[in-house]
């Protein structure tokens, strides 16, 4: 899969994979999710049981052979699924005894034990180095050739998040600071692009998931040093653009200045204080993630309760960033653990993937999408970057938006009976046809009765306290957004008093020791 | 009202036509094609088969990739923990198969620890699996045995070595044949095999019910735990026709297989019901009495669509093996031009009495070479061309219509009340790029 991204987001590069028919699903994610008009340039051998008795090798070397005859591609990857794998066909070895113009660039992705990331990164690395190797260095000085400096942007891929956009961003801030952009690979790059990376005076590791080992490795054989930080954020993108100043040489302070971005002030409109100490889950790539934990406290003043990554590859990062919010980080590819951890937190908003937002919505909890694995959702029509000052603004939106707006809170307190304001109302700008918070909280209980009732989420944890019929309405009493809550801080105060019956003193026993 | 007369004139096929079933088939040369493939692999029928059986879960003995395929591709959205998972294969796992039995038996105990819920459990071999020999087989009996009859263990494969897309079905439902118990002796009943949507089941039954079928069966059953009888007295329906490999089985316990077309549109709904009602005994004019009504309804329905359908030229890409009888009814009953009807397989014994009503000089394709195939529709240039999500956008790029056939196997299309509405799935696309101005 990882191979197959970076094929797709080059031009004149094609992919042959070892792979059983079935793998070839893989080409309506980038068809249907990014919308994108052509197929992923990626040939499967597609090979059946009936083929396993006799030469696969054979099969192997024939879809070699059409896909470069009908493709005509100017660098060949060629690798093997996890099954073809098994087989042990070698089908790279195959490839390069075949005699084709083009190079071939063997790809040995450890399929059952490396990941998606991993295997983007290490195709991209492979593509790089075979292309680049023996090149000489080169000393490029922009002062003495009379130019402004160059970078070259790396690690930008088809299905990656809001790649597109970012690119523009990028560029656009570079530009602001007097840096032309050399190239963007993998993203939008031939073959003959990839062999003027080195004309660049330094790169810029975009995305380190899909990047960093490129980037490490041509400052090792280039001499070309990297702008290490990642854009995404107010604060993240002055840093970026003081880095770049520092590996170029150039001032960039009028650049930093005149940067025009919206989130200061909106964040400190009065509107805005609502949103203070907000309680965030947030969970994606570990860039990704870092980066809205960094937004989350410094640009939006919520409280960061969970911070997580499914990227092993970047643990180390991680955890040093969740040190700082005094959290411990959750790595893991379990998205039942991720989603345990989210109903254990209970936070009041979710920044993840697109699992994390099934997670979100299932728990009623707002959310927003901050990184891949991506939806259809994730490729909008109009402008979106993450990074650089656009792409504060655009988070701004994206994050606040989910979360009932500041006068609304108030609203809801205040006519809380009301029509337009009761239990069930969905929040005014989330429209007739979502579920709210409440309904969906009130659709999981049972209508408060005479008897003492247990919690739906604790059917068959015997030791779950049971709620007096009294305690049950005094709870709807508390504004939905925040009911959720009250209910499960109540029940683990029972809990870990031994109190098997919840009484209206129990509620607020437990508001008072928890706090809002 | 009386059927006779607002009988409408499209219902051209009379039902003597069935009398042709089984035997001119022959008429229509198949072009073989052996390539690069662009289908799903059987792990996909998880998607349907386990909203379809409720008291089972599905558990996907395989890699990463296979995990991505039911988690991403197949569009599955999670919510809940679902009733499927994957058991993910690593690389000490591929090291030895006792250590990889062993982890599996472990996997199975805590998810059933977890899942109280789960009556019956069918582990799933995939392309990884099969490779390394895993014999799931061999270790649904296994466990089994250690659950002491309250889980029920089944293990079928799903694998794309040997199954494509809805072949995965066919492998599920021929592992729970020898568990349906043996009907009694001398008992006459009708079973009716193929996932279908709830409503069109109900709708069915109703059918079956005016009919006088004595006794109704589906297979799969809502629940596993409410297995079919199955004996020499069964009459067996197909109603979708990837199920081949189930009804040779349950043949082999005994049932008999009726062989008639698939329930899409008016006549072959009409020629399906007509085919069990015959085994019964059933005289045709109470066919005819029964479905005159939903018949005269779907044909109204109809009517609606046809005119935008007829003379247009369609060609299908091999998917989901509905190709052969949505074929059918789009040329016989909406007047559409066949112009290349791609099949991943033909499975005669399944598609002969559809095969006898598809026109002797069709371009019929088995198997496929995707590029050359392309090759082929780029040439023809179809008004519509039924394919997998994978080539859709692509081919609209080119400026090619497609209707993405996944949604036909997904959808209530099946029987009369949705005879209009498998037609509006193939108007929808030419009707959006009529009115679309850019």
């Amino acid at each position: 899969m990882g191979a197959i991204r970076i094929a797709a987001s080059m031009q004149g590069v094609h992919c042959v994979l070892h792979a059983p028919q079935g793998d070839s699903y893989a080409d309506l994610l980038f068809t249907m999710i990014a919308r994108s008009a052509k197929r992923p340039p990626v040939t499967y051998t597609s090979f059946q049981a009936r083929d396993m008795g006799a030469d696969t090798a054979e099969l192997v070397q024939r879809r070699l052979r059409e896909a470069v005859e009908r493709f005509q591609p100017r660098a060949l990857l060629v690798g093997e699924a996890c099954t073809g794998e098994l087989l042990q066909d070698q089908p790279a070895a195959l490839a390069q005894g075949m005699g084709f113009d083009c190079p071939v660039i063997p790809l040995e992705l450890p399929a059952f034990t490396r990941k998606e990331h991993w295997g983007a990164s290490e195709t991209f690395h492979q593509l790089v180095r075979s292309l680049l190797r023996g090149q000489p260095v080169r000393a490029p000085d922009p002062i003495a050739e009379g130019r402004r400096p160059r970078a070259n942007l790396l690690g930008a891929t088809a299905l990656g998040f809001r790649c597109r956009d970012d690119i523009a961003e990028v560029t656009k801030l570079l530009d602001s600071a007097g840096v032309d952009v050399n190239l963007s690979a993998p993203a939008g790059a031939t073959p003959e692009d990839l062999l003027r990376i080195p004309e660049a005076d330094f790169n810029v590791c975009l995305y380190p998931e899909i990047a960093q080992s490129t980037c490490a490795w041509l400052e090792r054989m280039f001499k070309q040093p990297w702008v290490k930080t990642v854009p995404i954020g107010v604060g993240a993108t002055r840093d970026f653009l003081l880095e770049v100043g520092q590996v170029a040489g150039i001032d960039t302070s009028t650049a930093i200045a005149a940067g025009r971005t919206r989130l200061p002030w909106f964040s400190r409109s009065v509107d805005s204080t609502y949103l203070t100490g907000k309680r965030v889950f947030i969970f994606g790539d570990a860039s990704h993630a870092i980066a809205a934990a960094r937004i989350a406290t410094e640009e939006l003043g919520f409280e960061v309760v969970g911070l997580g990554s499914y990227s092993r590859e970047f643990a180390r990062e991680l955890r040093a960033a969740a040190e700082r919010y005094g959290i411990e980080a959750l790595i893991t590819d379990d998205y039942l653990e991720v989603e345990s951890a989210v109903l254990a937190l209970a936070p009041e908003l979710v920044l993840g993937t697109q699992m994390e937002r099934h997670i979100a919505k299932r728990a009623g909890i707002p959310c927003a999408v901050i990184s891949a694995p991506v939806h259809v959702q994730d490729f909008p029509a109009r402008y979106a970057p993450q990074m650089g000052f656009e792409g504060a603004n655009v988070i701004f939106d994206t994050w606040v938006h989910p979360l009932m707006m500041g006068l609304e809170e108030h609203l809801i307190t205040m006519f809380r009976e009301d029509e337009e304001f009761h239990d069930e109302a969905v929040a005014s700008h989330l429209g007739s046809g979502s579920v709210s918070a409440a309904s969906a909280d009130v659709a999981a209980r049972p209508a408060a009765t005479a008897e003492p009732t247990r919690s739906a989420d604790d059917i068959g944890a015997d030791a779950a306290p049971l709620w007096e019929p009294e305690a049950e309405l005094e709870l709807k009493k508390i504004p939905f957004f925040v009911r959720g809550k009250a209910r499960r801080n109540t029940e683990r105060f029972a809990a870990e008093r031994g109190v098997a019956r919840i009484t209206v003193e129990t509620l607020y026993d437990a508001k008072a020791y928890f706090g809002r | 009202m009386t059927a006779a007369s607002e009988r409408p004139q499209v219902v051209a096929a009379p039902a003597c036509d069935l009398s042709h079933v089984g035997n001119a088939s022959g008429g229509i040369a198949v072009q073989r094609e052996q390539g690069q493939r662009q289908v799903f692999c059987g792990l996909a029928g998880i998607v349907w088969l386990h909203r379809k059986i409720q008291d089972a879960f599905f558990l996907v003995v395989g890699s990463r990739t296979c995990a991505h395929l039911l988690q991403s591709a197949a569009g599955v959205m999670i919510f809940a923990e679902p009733r499927f998972a994957t058991a993910v294969l690593g690389d000490r796992d591929l090291a030895g198969l006792a250590d990889c039995n062993e982890e599996l038996d472990r996997v199975v105990t805590e998810l059933l620890a977890r899942r109280p819920d789960i009556g019956t459990l069918f582990l799933v071999a995939s392309c990884p699996s099969e490779v390394i020999k895993l014999d799931l087989d061999n270790a649904a009996e296994r466990l089994s045995r250690e659950q002491q009859g309250r889980v029920r263990v089944l293990a079928y494969s799903g694998s794309g070595l040997d199954t494509t897309f809805t072949q995965g079905e066919d492998t599920c439902l021929t592992a729970l044949v020898p568990e349906l118990p043996e009907a009694p002796a001398g008992t006459d009943s009708l079973l009716v095999l193929g996932t279908l949507p709830d409503v069109v089941e109900d709708q069915f039954r109703r059918l079956f019910d005016a009919l006088g079928i004595p006794s109704l069966y589906f297979l799969p059953p809502r629940r596993a735990s409410e297995l079919p009888p199955v004996g020499p007295g069964t009459r067996l329906l197909a109603a979708q026709p990837f199920v081949g490999g189930t009804a040779a089985a349950l043949v082999d316990r005994g049932a008999t297989l009726l062989e008639a077309p698939y329930p899409f549109g008016i006549e072959g709904t009409r020629a399906w019901l007509g085919a069990a009602a015959d085994a019964f005994g059933i005289a045709a004019a109470r066919v005819e009495e029964v479905t005159a009504a939903a018949a005269t309804r779907a044909a109204r329905g109809l009517e609606r669509y046809r005119a935008q359908l007829t003379g247009k030229r369609i060609s299908f890409l091999p998917d989901s093996q509905l190709e052969i009888p949505l074929a059918r009814f789009l040329h016989r009953e909406c007047g559409m031009e066949l112009v290349e009807v791609g099949v991943p397989y033909l499975d005669r014994r399944m598609m002969g009495a559809e095969l006898d009503w598809l026109p002797s000089d069709l371009r019929l394709t088995e198997g496929q070479d995707v590029e050359r195939q392309l090759d082929r529709l780029r040439a023809d240039r179809p008004d519509l061309t039924v394919c997998g999500l994978g080539l859709a956008n692509p081919l609209e790029a080119e400026g090619l219509t497609t209707k993405w056939s996944i949604e036909l196997v997904f959808s209530p299309v099946h029987g009369f009340d949705q005879a209009a509405d498998l037609a509006e799935l193939f108007v929808r696309p030419l009707n959006r790029r009529e009115r679309l101005a850019f």
